[in-house]
């Protein structure tokens, strides 16, 4: 990998200055990636100098700096009471400890990986980005627009609810990439389904949810039609690290299970 | 580029290029206990502390280590030949080339973990994977060496 420079602004502005300069230039999260994504880069810029690596929280909202490493996350207690601590899950099944110290949540969401552990998460709580010029866009809106204008993520908002959550990676060793991802979650609004590395990226079960959401009293037979609903409504692929039949078992078991699991949550 | 950071407490001007790894500043520099295995981002056997945080430096830029501390197995000394002890009771040693990273992934653990248990022992040591003489035996003498308080 060859850079040319590396940059540590002191502002954010100058920092999206330098990010609009070159199509070369990249701003740099923790930097775990870059050794297998990057081959040339005219300017790496560095956001290291903005005090963006810290967790805070209000009244309402889990306020994430873009530059909080996956360890940190998983270490922090207001995350670890959202939701039976399911960023923290997802964050903690991510490669190993020392990856982890180093690798940044606003890297991992700007990767746009689609065997990500944390993108399920964030679709199932109510997350928003902060970006420098965009403004606030809504996680499942970013996910959904691939294409863009590059911009500088700065921070991630959640809102605080309380609610019951699952979250389960399947892969074939904990230092492997998933081979499909699961996160559920059951509080105010009702159950929120979404699946990631299918092998696509993640997506929420919606009209699974609103079927769940519209049923009395939950049992095996409507878990039965609520699982069909899902391998309806999203769609399974074969690649690398599972094939698609494995994909849709994985799925019928752990929709049941994960709901099993939050089903009891009383608001 | 000059990059300034500590390298086992003392502080040292390392000539590097703004894509050069802490892995290779560190192995230019004779740093050789810091060994390279993979070198991207999966074995582990690469590890050092940044700020007393095991981190894998064959991906982590040297430029990000400007003004911080890290620490080589060279830097905990004492508490790596205690570890070592344990791992030669055990049998738990084969070639040694593994053994600096996870010396300092297990100095580190004993400083982060309030009495784990051997679940959480072992998700903490899931980046270091080149561990060839078998897994069991390690775990034995890392227990005894989480329980030393000496």
């Amino acid at each position: 990998m060859v850079v040319k420079e590396y940059i540590k602004p002191k502002t954010l502005n100058k920092a999206y200055e330098l990010l609009k300069q070159n199509k070369r230039n990249y701003i740099i999260g923790g930097g775990a990636w870059i050794k297998l994504t990057l081959k040339s880069v005219e300017t790496f810029i560095s956001l290291d100098d903005l005090n963006l690596n810290k967790v805070e929280e209000t009244d309402k909202e889990i306020i994430i700096g873009a530059m909080t490493t996956l360890h940190d996350i998983e270490g922090n207690e207001s995350i670890n009471n959202l939701y039976n601590g399911l960023l923290a899950k997802a964050c903690h099944s991510i490669m190993g400890m020392n990856v982890r110290n180093i690798a940044t949540i606003g890297g991992s969401i700007m990767g746009r990986l689609a065997f990500s552990d944390i993108y399920p998460v964030l679709l199932v709580l109510n997350t928003t980005l902060v970006f420098h010029n965009a403004g606030e866009i809504k996680f499942s809106d970013f996910l959904d627009n691939p294409r863009m204008e590059r911009d500088i993520l700065v921070k991630i908002k959640i809102i605080k609810e309380s609610g019951k959550g699952f979250f389960k990676k399947v892969s074939n060793t904990p230092l492997d990439f998933a081979l499909i991802n699961f996160a559920i979650t059951n509080g105010k609004s009702g159950y929120k389904i979404s699946i990631g590395s299918t092998p696509y990226i993640a997506k929420r079960a919606l009209k699974t949810e609103t079927y769940l959401n519209n049923i009395k009293t939950i049992n095996a037979e409507n878990l039965d039609k609520a699982v069909n609903i899902a391998l309806e409504e999203l769609k399974f692929s074969d690649n690398i690290r599972g094939s698609k039949a494995y994909r849709i078992e994985l799925t019928k078991a752990y929709i049941k299970r994960g709901i099993k699991q939050v089903m009891n949550y009383v608001g | 580029m000059l990059v300034k950071f500590y390298v086992n407490n003392e502080l040292k001007n390392f000539e590097c290029e703004p894509g050069d790894f802490l892995l290779d500043t560190l192995r230019k520099n004779n740093y050789l206990s810091v060994r390279r295995g993979c070198d991207n981002t999966s074995c582990g056997v690469c590890t050092v502390l940044f700020d007393g945080k095991p981190v894998p430096s064959c991906s982590l830029l040297t430029v990000k280590a400007e003004g911080h501390r890290i620490t080589t197995v060279e830097g905990i000394q004492s508490e790596a030949e205690k570890i070592g002890i344990y791992f030669g009771d055990e049998g738990a040693d084969q070639c040694g080339f593994c053994n600096p990273s996870l010396a300092l992934t297990v100095y580190a653990m004993k400083k982060e973990l309030k009495n784990p248990t051997i679940k959480e022992v072992k998700e903490y040591l899931v980046g270091n994977l080149c561990r060839c003489t078998g897994y069991i035996a390690q775990e034995r003498a890392i227990m005894k060496y989480l329980g030393d308080k000496s």
